[in-house]
């Protein structure tokens, strides 16, 4: 079990790295997801949703990544962004538009000076297969474009055949390319499978300098489940007990509804406390989920729950 | 670490009505106590007076068993599948009362209303499927081609795990075709008289459950009623030992399920996010009221600050308050005499020089309240260590080695359960092999299902309740 580690001695080399791995404490499944349950239990009402869903929106990192995507989508998603609900100025901004990275410029000319950021996916998104030239163009690329965060991917084949110094060195790579952007890492933890496996990419991803660790593309599925939600908080937050630096987390893919919003937030209320329900320390990669909390706002101010034609599509 | 607070969410007590006061259910009807004596009955995390409940005496538990015996012949000689037809029917009524018996549990017996809403009532709803189940197969369960029931069985039931005691007794007892006097704990009977309802419901026979009231002189008359063929008591370890020397020379058969010290051994190899879960899963559940609790922690020498730190973060997230709020992890103390109890052994312990820690969390004034807590510096030879303190309270010791481990958690009169924590398989087989304790969980804890049985060794008892092998306490074995 660690109790402690020096970063530089840990990323020194392969076998320094894998002899670090392999002495994280394993996760039992069964108790992991019984915990997860447990918290998804929790029951949050009045007082208390008004503010998660408050807070749910501004953590929310509003996506979209199609191939179908328009600049007239894209000019949507950015007033969206920024006045989610146009006949009530008191909703705050969502705190970042998700985009591919033709896209980022696009998206700043409409945000202006506005607060919302403009986050960029990369290194060929979704399945991270291509040299490691290719990702860090594609990295460059989004940044020079004025991308503030990129959202890369491991490269999963190589998690997965055992080459974890090989993600761990290409994290720093795209870490260095990215230059004053913040950086999340994507898992994809839906295709490593066990949560041994997401523990180690984890760990692997703060070791490479992430400033978030995320769940996933929204491309494959299970994605952002709740037991992977709440492990990878405990990576976060042991990672602050041994380093005191503070990494973010994403969870990614299949959040669509206010519920499964306010039951992220309870896990990182009762695992990291209320310094991480800060939208600097946690976001929500959604699309549709924005609609159902501005339905459910209104229906916590009015009394009444609108129909989904009172809120825009896209 | 600072939590953000949830705003409340108390389940509303409207489902439940609660009459102003019980008498007695002998042969499918309330009658008046012969003693016409009533007790209060109250809600420990208000101290508010619920009901009166009537307090039987001699003649009243003569009556509810003349009354068992009077529905046997009859019960006994239905086939296996009409008895199951009851037991499912009492099962999806149930069900469907859930909400009703887990509000009703909580209000009187102070625990959180999560746990009776996903703990207590479905376990209870699962035994009595899963008997239903039993009975019409009774003569493959391997006690013999024609087993028979044993006659009527009196069953005493303790105050931590009511409706779901209830519900461990009556289940099989009826799948086997025998009748039942049952007696609830005196300070929790308001789950047992709702009961008896929906054995109204069910359109049960009169007679064959009779739910009567009262304290130990209750219990005692049933114990010794010349007609009880069977006592099954789940209870403390000195009133399981009375019950023993009262049928000592008697042809009553008995069953004991008691108290118990279990040891939760976590390894160096643990999944330690998941066993710190464990810990406080096998300590604080049920504010500790729990026979086979983890009271005593165990851990490996080389890692136990690192269990500590992490174990004290936990707990700091645990929120102790309203039952009836559905956010609350840990309820009230059951009794004032329990809360004495707990008080005057944890005293025991800070004067025999172990540290104590405890939960910061404000208590409410009113009601029984104990701050979940952990002992460190105690050995084997602290009484804290030895004696079932039965609530929020675990003493931490540390070993070496596997055989360390094994001596340190054997080294007790009890043997009800046990926990091991390693990711290393064969050790969890060494371990189990060696522990002496009825049940021993790999990487969980308090987990039930009606198939698993579930009983203790020495002073915790004899008898398995749940499985092919609970049937056995309520079958006589006859070859056709």
């Amino acid at each position: 079990m660690i109790t402690g580690f020096d970063v530089a001695e840990v990323t020194r080399s392969d076998e320094s790295l894998r002899k670090f791995l392999d002495s994280l404490p394993n996760i039992d499944k069964v108790g992991l997801e019984a915990r997860a349950a447990t918290l998804a239990s929790r029951s949050i009402k009045t007082t208390s949703k008004q503010a998660f869903i408050d807070l749910a929106i501004r953590m929310i990192d509003l996506t979209t990544l199609e191939g179908m995507d328009t600049p007239e989508k894209i000019h949507t998603l950015c007033a969206k962004a920024m006045h989610p609900d146009p006949f009530d100025l008191a909703v705050p901004s969502v705190a970042a538009v998700c985009v591919y990275p033709d896209l980022v410029s696009l998206a700043k000319t409409h945000l202006r000076d506005s607060p919302v950021q403009v986050a960029s996916v990369a290194t060929a998104f979704p399945s991270g297969r291509s040299s490691l030239a290719i990702k860090l163009s594609d990295t460059k690329l989004a940044v020079e474009h004025g991308a503030d965060e990129i959202d890369m991917v491991i490269d999963r084949g190589a998690f997965l055949a055992g080459h974890y110094y090989s993600i761990l060195e290409e994290i720093v790579e795209v870490k260095g390319a990215c230059g004053p952007a913040h950086l999340k890492v994507i898992l994809e933890t839906g295709e490593l499978q066990t949560y041994d496996n997401i523990k180690k990419a984890s760990w692997i991803a703060m070791l490479a300098g992430a400033d978030f660790i995320k769940t996933s593309t929204g491309k494959v599925n299970p994605a952002a489940t709740l037991p992977v939600v709440l492990e990878m908080l405990y990576a976060v937050r042991d990672w602050y007990r041994f380093t005191g630096e503070v990494i973010g987390m994403k969870p990614a893919g299949g959040i669509r509804s206010s519920k499964d919003a306010l039951k992220l937030l309870v896990l990182v209320n009762e695992t990291l406390g209320t310094a991480w329900l800060d939208p600097n320390r946690f976001r929500i990669g959604a699309s549709t989920l924005l609609n159902d909390l501005l339905m459910q706002r209104h229906k916590l101010l009015n009394g009444n729950y609108s129909s989904s034609r009172y809120v825009t599509i896209d | 670490m600072d939590l953000h607070d949830y705003a409340a969410a108390t389940e509303s007590t409207n489902i439940v009505t609660i009459q102003s006061r019980y008498g007695l259910y002998i042969d499918g009807e309330f009658c008046e106590p012969a003693s016409k004596k009533y007790f209060d009955t109250i809600n420990p995390a208000t101290e508010d007076v619920l009901s009166q409940i009537a307090d039987a005496n001699e003649n009243d538990v003569d009556r509810a068993v003349k009354a068992a015996s009077r529905a046997f012949p009859a019960w006994a000689s239905l086939p296996g599948s009409e008895r199951a037809k009851y037991l499912y029917r009492i099962a999806r009524i149930l069900q469907e009362r859930a909400r009703e018996f887990a509000v009703l549990e909580t209000m009187n017996n102070g625990k959180p209303i999560r746990e009776t809403r996903d703990f207590d009532i479905p376990i209870s709803v699962a035994h009595f499927f899963y008997h239903a189940g039993w009975a019409d197969k009774l003569e493959y369960a391997g006690y013999g081609s024609h087993p028979q029931p044993l006659g009527v069985v009196g069953q005493i039931i303790p105050w931590n795990f009511p409706m779901m005691m209830l519900a461990w007794k009556i289940a099989p007892a009826l799948a086997c075709g025998n009748t039942v006097v049952l007696k609830p704990a005196e300070t929790t009977p308001l789950s047992a008289l709702l009961f008896a309802d929906v054995l109204e419901q069910a359109g049960l026979p009169p007679g064959v459950v009779n739910i009567i009231t009262g304290a130990g002189s209750t219990g005692s008359a049933l114990v010794e009623h010349p007609d009880v063929a069977k006592i099954a008591f789940t209870g403390s370890t000195n009133v399981g030992k009375s019950i023993m020397q009262s049928l000592a020379g008697t042809a009553k058969r008995l069953t004991l399920e008691l108290g118990g010290k279990g040891a939760n051994i976590i390894f160096d190899d643990a999944p330690i996010d998941q066993a710190i879960e464990g810990i406080v899963n096998g300590i604080y559940f049920n504010q500790g009221h729990v026979c086979c609790a983890g009271s005593r922690l165990l851990v490996q020498e080389n890692i136990v600050d690192e269990v500590l730190i992490r174990l004290q973060t936990r707990m700091s997230t645990l929120r102790i308050g309203n039952p009836l709020d559905k956010n609350t992890d840990i309820g009230a103390i059951n009794s004032r005499a329990q809360l004495t109890r707990i008080q005057e052994l944890v005293n025991a312990g800070v004067s025999e020089g172990a540290e104590i820690w405890k939960c910061t969390s404000e208590l409410p004034i009113k009601g029984f309240w104990f701050a979940p807590s952990y002992f460190t510096n105690v050995t084997d030879a602290h009484r804290i260590v030895r004696e079932e303190i039965f609530g929020p309270v675990l003493t931490i010791q540390t070993f070496r080695t596997p055989k360390e481990a094994v001596e340190k958690a054997n080294n007790t009169p009890y043997g009800l359960s046990a926990g091991i924590w390693s990711e290393k398989t064969s050790k969890i087989h060494f371990m189990a092999t060696h522990l002496k304790a009825g049940v021993v969980w790999a990487n969980t804890f308090n987990k039930f299902d009606p198939a698993s049985p579930f009983g203790g060794y020495r002073e915790s008892g004899f008898g398995r309740e749940g499985g092919r092998t609970g049937l056995g306490a309520y079958l006589k074995e006859v070859a056709s």
